[in-house]
C-alpha cells in the first residue's frame, strides 16, 4: 500500500511536467491549429534559462593566491563572484542560492520573446500547410535549437541546485501512520507540484475569467465568426503562443533542479507530451491536464519492481499500451470533442 | 650513400616480404585475393611519406564532451609522435622505439569520424575512414556497444582497432577480436577493486539495491558488482533495470529505502548517472539511517566529466577510474601528460583523454618495434607486451584476450574540492594481482580472438 502511495506521489510530479508541456501544446493546437514539435525545445530552453541565470549570478573575477597551487603548479587563481563583491557575501550567497526562483521571473520575458519570434518568424508561414509540413518544420526547428544549446553549453548535464531550504526530503509516511522511511519525498518535488497546480489554475482562470480569454475561446470554437466580428484574432493567437512558450519555459526552469539540464531533455519529454495530448483529446485543455497526471502516475506505478518482475519491460511501454486502449475505446481521447483535427 | 630513410624503407620491404610470404602460406586458400590483387600486402599499406590514423569519437550525442576530450588527446599524441610540442609521455614511456619523427619515418596525419554514440553510425564512419581516407588504424569509442561494433568491423577490414572508452566485460570477453586492443579497465576489474574497499569502509553486513542501465555494459557491471560485494558478505536485495535515458529516476529511487537495503549501487553512466545520482541525493537517501547504519550510494564507474554534471551530489561517493590527473602527485608520466595537455588546453585531461592518448602511442610504438604497419606484425608486437611510464605504472597487454592488466584506482567524491577539476580524489590503488582473472573466467567466457586478417 505504501509503495503504491509512493508511486502516486512520484507520478503527480512527473505528471506535472507532462501536464504543463501538454497544456502549452494544446493551447497552440487549439488556437493556431499547429502541431508544434518544437514545444519540448521550449521546455529545454527554460531549463537553460535557469542555467544561464545561475551562470550570470556566479560570474566572477580572479585574484591570485600565491599560497595555493593549481593543477599545473602555478599559483592558484581564486574566484570571487561579482554579486558577493557588490552586495556582500551574505546577500550575494542568498541570490546565488535562490537562482532558480529568480530564473522563473527572468524566464517570463525571455520565453515570451522566443515564443513570439518563433511564431512570427517561422511557424506563421505554415498555418495553411498540412499538419505533416508543420510537424516537419517544427521538428527541424527543435533540432536546430537543440544543437545551438549544445554548441554553447556542451552535451553533458549541468547541475542547477534548488535553494538550500528545499533540499532533502520529507517523510510522508509518518504523517499517514506508516513506519519511518516508507514514503519519502523530496521537498523540491512538492514545490514543483504546487507550482504546476498554480500555473495550470492560472491559465484556466485567464482563459475563463478575462475578456481576452473569452475572445480566445470564442476564436478556438469558431475562428471565422470572430474575425467577421472585427476582432484581430491572429494577434491574440500569437499572444497565446507566447503564453504557451512561457508555460513550457517556466516548467523547464523549475524542473532544472530535479533533472540536470542537458540539450536533449526537450526531446525526452516531447514524445510523451504528445501522447498525453492525444490521450487527453486534441484541443482539450482539461483533457491534457488530466491525461498528463494519469499517464505520469501509471508510468510510476509500472516501474515498481513487483510489476517489472511480473511483466518485464512494462515500465517502458505502459504509456503507449494505455494510449492504445484509450484510443480504441474513445477514439477522440478522454475529453476530445467532435470536429477537432477531423477536417 | 643511404640515408636513414632509405635504410628504413629497405628494412620495411624485407620485413613485409617475409610477412607476406608467411601470410600466403599460412592463410593459403583463405586469402586468395592477395595473389589476384598483388597491389598491397595489407589494407591501406602506407605508400607515401605520410600515414593516416582514424579517430572515431562521439562528436554529437550524449557523450560528445567525452569525445571532444578524446579528440584533444589524439591531436596531442599526433603532435608528440611527429616531434612537435614537449613530447609528453613519450619522455617517460619505457619503450624508446619512437623517435619523434613520425612512425617508421612517416609523418602521422589523421582523419576524424563522428560515432554519435550509435553503433551503426560508428561503423559507417569507421568504414569511410578505412575505405576513403586510407586509415591504417581506428581508435576511439565511448560506449561499449559502439566499441564492440567497430572492433568487429576492423577485424573484417584488416585494420587495428585501439579501443578507448569501453568498460563492458564483453569487449575483451565474448566479443573479443584479434584486431581489437583495450587499454581501459573493465566492469569486472571495477568490482574486484571496489568490493574490498566498500567492505572496509561500510562493513560486511550490508544489503545492496542495484539500479542498472538496460544494456550490455549495465548487465556486466551489475553482475560484477553483485559477485564481488556478495563475496565480501553483502546481500543483494534487488536488481532493477532502468530504461536508458529515463531522465526522471524518482519512481526507481523512491522504493529503495523501504526495501530494507542500506546501500544503493548505481550501474549507470553518462546522463543517466548524473540524473539518478542527483535524484537519489535529493530523496535524502544519504541522510537516512537504515538497519542501524548510514545509508550509502556507490557509483562503480566514475568519470570526472560526469562528476561535474552531478555537482555536490558526488561528495563522499565511491567509484573506480582508469586514470585520474591527480596521480601526477606521485607519477612522473601522469605529470608529463597533465603538463602538456594542461598547457595546450588550459584544463587537466580526463580519463577519456588519457586512454585515447595512450592507445595512440601504444599503436605507434608497436609499429615501430615491429618495423612494419602490417596488422599481423603489429598484433604480434602488442600481444603480451609489457610497458611502463604511461600513467598507470607497469602494464601488460595480455595475449590471450588483448586486455591491459594494471592497477585500478578507487576514487571518492572530494568533500572539499578546490576547483571543478578535483571533484574526485584517489582513495586507493588496487594492485593488478587483485583484479586479474583467467582468460576463461565465467564473466568473459565464450568468443574467440580469431585469426589475424591482413585484408586486401
Amino acid at each position: 500500500m505504501d509503495a503504491i502511495i509512493l508511486q502516486i506521489l512520484n507520478g503527480l510530479d512527473k505528471g506535472s511536467a507532462y501536464a504543463l508541456i501538454a497544456l502549452g501544446l494544446t493551447i497552440i493546437f487549439g488556437t493556431l491549429g499547429v502541431v508544434n514539435f518544437a514545444h519540448g525545445a521550449l521546455f529545454m530552453l527554460g531549463a537553460f534559462v535557469a542555467v544561464t541565470v545561475r551562470r550570470v549570478l556566479t560570474l566572477s573575477f580572479e585574484t591570485i593566491d600565491p599560497t595555493r597551487k593549481d593543477f599545473l603548479g602555478n599559483p592558484l587563481k581564486v574566484k570571487t563572484t561579482y554579486v558577493e563583491h557588490w552586495f556582500g557575501p551574505d546577500f550575494g550567497q542568498w541570490l546565488i542560492d535562490w537562482s532558480v526562483p529568480i530564473a522563473v521571473i527572468a524566464a517570463i520575458p525571455v520565453m515570451a520573446l522566443i515564443g513570439l519570434a518563433m511564431e512570427r518568424g517561422l511557424i506563421r508561414h505554415f498555418y495553411k500547410r498540412s499538419h505533416a509540413d508543420q510537424i516537419l518544420v517544427t521538428f527541424g526547428l527543435a533540432i536546430v535549437i537543440q544543437e545551438i544549446i549544445k554548441y554553447f553549453f556542451g552535451a553533458n548535464p549541468i547541475p542547477v541546485p534548488a535553494p538550500e531550504m528545499f533540499r532533502g526530503s520529507f517523510d510522508f509516511g509518518v504523517l499517514l501512520g506508516f513506519p519511518e522511511n516508507a514514503i519519502i519525498y523530496p521537498y523540491w518535488r512538492l514545490v514543483y507540484f504546487g507550482f504546476a497546480a498554480v500555473v495550470i489554475g492560472g491559465v484556466f482562470a485567464f482563459l475563463q475569467f478575462t475578456t481576452f480569454g473569452m475572445v480566445v475561446r470564442a476564436g478556438m470554437a469558431d475562428r471565422e465568426t470572430v474575425t467577421i466580428l472585427g476582432i484581430d484574432i491572429d494577434r491574440r493567437f500569437s499572444i497565446m503562443f507566447a503564453l504557451a512558450a512561457i508555460v513550457a519555459g517556466i516548467a523547464g526552469v523549475m524542473y532544472a533542479p530535479i533533472n540536470s539540464p542537458n540539450y536533449h531533455m526537450g526531446m525526452d519529454y516531447l514524445v510523451l507530451s504528445f501522447v498525453v495530448v492525444v490521450v487527453g483529446g486534441m484541443g482539450s485543455l482539461p483533457g491534457a491536464v488530466l491525461a498528463g497526471f494519469l499517464l505520469g502516475i501509471l508510468e510510476s506505478i509500472a516501474s515498481m519492481k513487483a510489476l517489472i518482475d511480473l511483466i518485464p519491460g512494462i515500465n517502458q511501454v505502459i504509456i503507449y499500451l494505455v494510449a492504445i486502449v484509450i484510443l480504441l475505446i474513445r477514439p477522440r481521447g478522454l475529453m476530445g470533442r467532435k470536429g477537432v483535427m477531423e477536417d | 650513400m643511404d640515408t636513414r630513410e632509405d635504410i628504413m624503407t629497405k628494412l620495411q620491404l624485407t620485413r613485409r616480404g617475409v610477412i607476406k610470404a608467411g601470410a600466403a602460406t599460412g592463410a593459403g586458400l583463405a586469402m586468395p585475393t592477395i595473389f589476384v590483387k598483388g597491389a598491397a600486402a595489407y589494407t591501406n599499406e602506407p605508400k607515401g611519406s605520410e600515414v593516416v590514423f582514424g579517430f572515431n569519437v562521439p562528436q554529437t550525442g550524449a557523450y560528445a564532451d567525452e569525445g571532444a576530450d578524446e579528440l584533444r588527446a589524439y591531436k596531442l599524441a599526433v603532435e608528440h609522435l611527429n616531434g612537435e610540442g614537449d613530447g609528453g609521455m613519450l619522455n617517460t614511456f619505457s619503450s624508446k622505439a619512437l623517435k619523434g619523427n613520425g612512425v617508421l619515418g612517416k609523418k602521422v596525419t589523421y582523419v576524424t569520424g563522428d560515432t554519435q554514440t550509435k553503433s551503426d553510425a560508428a561503423r559507417a564512419s569507421a568504414r569511410s575512414m578505412i575505405e576513403k581516407d586510407g586509415a591504417i588504424m581506428i581508435t576511439g569509442g565511448s560506449s561499449s556497444g559502439v566499441a564492440i561494433a567497430v572492433q568487429s568491423l576492423c577485424q573484417e577490414a584488416g585494420v587495428i582497432f585501439m579501443a578507448a572508452l569501453t568498460h563492458s566485460n564483453d569487449t575483451t570477453g565474448k566479443d573479443k577480436k584479434k584486431h581489437g586492443f583495450r587499454h581501459f579497465f573493465n566492469a569486472y576489474m571495477s568490482g574486484a577493486a571496489l568490493g574490498p574497499v566498500l567492505a572496509d569502509a561500510y562493513g560486511r553486513d550490508r544489503r545492496a539495491y542495484h539500479l542498472t542501465a538496460d544494456y550490455t555494459w549495465g548487465y556486466t557491471q551489475e553482475a560484477s558488482m553483485k559477485y564481488f560485494t556478495e563475496k565480501e558478505g553483502w546481500e543483494t536485495v534487488a536488481t532493477v533495470r532502468t530504461p536508458l535515458g529515463a531522465g526522471d529516476f524518482s519512481s526507481y529511487i523512491a522504493p529503495v529505502l523501504n526495501s530494507g537495503a542500506d546501500v544503493l549501487i548505481l550501474n549507470h553512466y553518462g546522463r543517466d548517472m548524473v540524473n539518478s545520482l542527483t535524484q537519489a541525493v535529493q530523496f535524502g537517501l544519504r541522510d537516512k539511517i537504515v538497519n542501524g547504519k548510514q545509508f550509502e550510494i556507490v557509483v562503480p564507474l566514475y568519470s570526472r566529466l560526469m562528476a561535474q554534471g552531478a555537482g555536490d551530489a558526488v561528495k563522499g561517493i565511491f567509484g573506480s577510474q582508469n586514470w585520474n590527473w591527480q596521480l601526477q602527485k606521485d607519477d612522473a608520466a601522469s605529470r608529463a601528460f597533465v603538463k602538456s595537455f594542461g598547457e595546450k588546453y588550459g584544463f587537466p585531461p580526463s580519463q577519456a583523454a588519457h586512454v585515447a592518448y595512450v592507445q595512440t602511442i601504444l599503436y605507434a610504438d608497436a609499429v615501430e618495434r615491429a618495423g612494419s604497419f602490417h596488422p599481423c606484425a603489429v598484433i604480434e608486437a602488442l600481444e603480451g607486451y609489457k610497458f611502463d611510464g604511461l600513467g598507470n605504472g607497469p602494464v601488460e597487454y595480455r595475449a590471450a584476450d588483448h586486455q591491459c592488466f594494471k592497477d585500478v584506482l578507487v576514487v571518492r567524491g572530494n568533500e572539499n574540492p578546490t576547483s571543478q577539476y578535483d571533484l574526485l580524489e584517489v582513495y586507493a590503488t588496487t594492485p593488478r594481482a587483485k583484479v586479474e582473472y583467467a582468460p576463461d573466467n565465467e564473466f568473459f567466457a565464450g568468443g574467440a580472438l580469431g585469426e589475424c586478417n591482413p585484408g586486401d
